[in-house]
């Protein structure tokens, strides 16, 4: 058996514990966290795949800056994205429950 | 010798040959991610335009599917990571095994998929097909970015399987102690894991317990 086995056992065992959790608490009344809490735990599960199956924490300084190019660039892509819709002008009542012109242009 | 003749210009070392795949494989799967970073950005913004029908319209999603499927995934990107530790620490034969292991979950993953979408199909929630019908236009415009986004993970989740497969009847990839294609081979495959590891709390997830 190799030494390495049981190391990416238990990264294994740890990400199928996040995915238990992720489930568990989409179900709790956890209300605007609730997405926040979801992409948090999708957030460590990239994190455990990228440093050990992926082997970054093995990898030298030029792969992990062509890897943490790549998620900067997602970030500001997301961001951008982010800072448009929540920033656009709404009319009054929009974002209320059942609203559909949310961020619409004025 | 072997080695001197697998290596090509402008390597002189198998070390940096070795170094540049893969520094070339992570360029590569970093435009892959701008790909998916794209449908991410879309689902980003109907979820900003639309917070409640689009938590209403994901709760319409298969939940258990897309958690059976995180579970499959994980478990396959596990077989890939054994294999490239099997073939660095000379041990070909459990390389080829956790490679058939990891092939074998896609198979499932892709069996479950299409389960999801059969079902789907008979709901008629399938945009395009002649029995489609929705609630609200944007059942519709989710349903869109679902099938987007699933197909195009599922494309390239049937381009890394095959790669997988070849990698597995590859005798020399196996008995390469630097594992150059299996290690490439499973850097492919652990990214189509990381996509599903976001899609599944954007389209699954979203709508649970609603």
């Amino acid at each position: 058996m190799s030494p390495a086995l049981p190391r990416l056992l238990l990264v294994w065992l740890a990400l199928l514990l996040l995915l238990a959790a992720t489930l568990g608490a989409a179900f709790l009344p956890l209300g605007p966290a609730k997405p926040w809490i979801g992409y948090s735990i999708a957030a460590a599960k990239a994190g455990l795949v990228l440093w050990f199956f992926m082997d970054m924490r093995r990898e030298g300084g030029l792969m992990r800056l062509a890897t943490g190019a790549a998620l900067l660039w997602i970030a500001f892509l997301l961001c951008l994205v982010a800072a448009d819709y929540l920033t656009r002008s709404r009319p009054a009542g929009a974002g209320e429950p059942g609203a559909t012109n949310a961020g619409e242009p004025l | 010798m072997a080695e001197q003749r697998e290596l090509h210009e402008p390597f002189h070392q198998p070390e940096r040959q070795a170094e540049a795949d893969r520094l070339g494989m992570l360029v590569f799967l970093g435009s892959e991610a701008m790909l998916f970073g794209g449908i991410f950005a879309a689902a980003l913004a109907l979820r900003f335009l639309h917070p409640q029908e689009f938590v209403s319209a994901s709760s319409h999603m298969k939940l258990w599917h897309g958690t059976l499927n995180t579970a499959v995934l994980l478990t396959s990107s596990l077989m890939a990571a054994i294999a490239v530790e099997a073939a660095r620490s000379g041990r070909r034969r459990s390389a080829g095994r956790a490679l058939w292991g990891a092939v074998a979950s896609a198979l499932v993953f892709l069996a479950v998929k299409a389960h999801e979408y059969w079902l789907e199909y008979r709901e008629g929630v399938i945009p395009g097909l002649p029995n489609a019908h929705f609630t609200s236009g944007f059942e519709q415009l989710f349903m869109n970015l679902y099938f987007a986004a699933t197909g195009l993970h599922a494309l390239h989740l049937v381009v890394g399987m095959v790669l997988l497969g070849i990698a597995a009847i590859n005798r020399r990839a196996r008995e390469d102690r630097r594992a150059v294609l299996i290690g490439n081979v499973a850097l492919y495959w652990h990214l189509v894991d990381l996509v599903w590891i976001f899609l599944y709390p954007t389209i699954y997830l979203a709508g649970a317990g609603e």
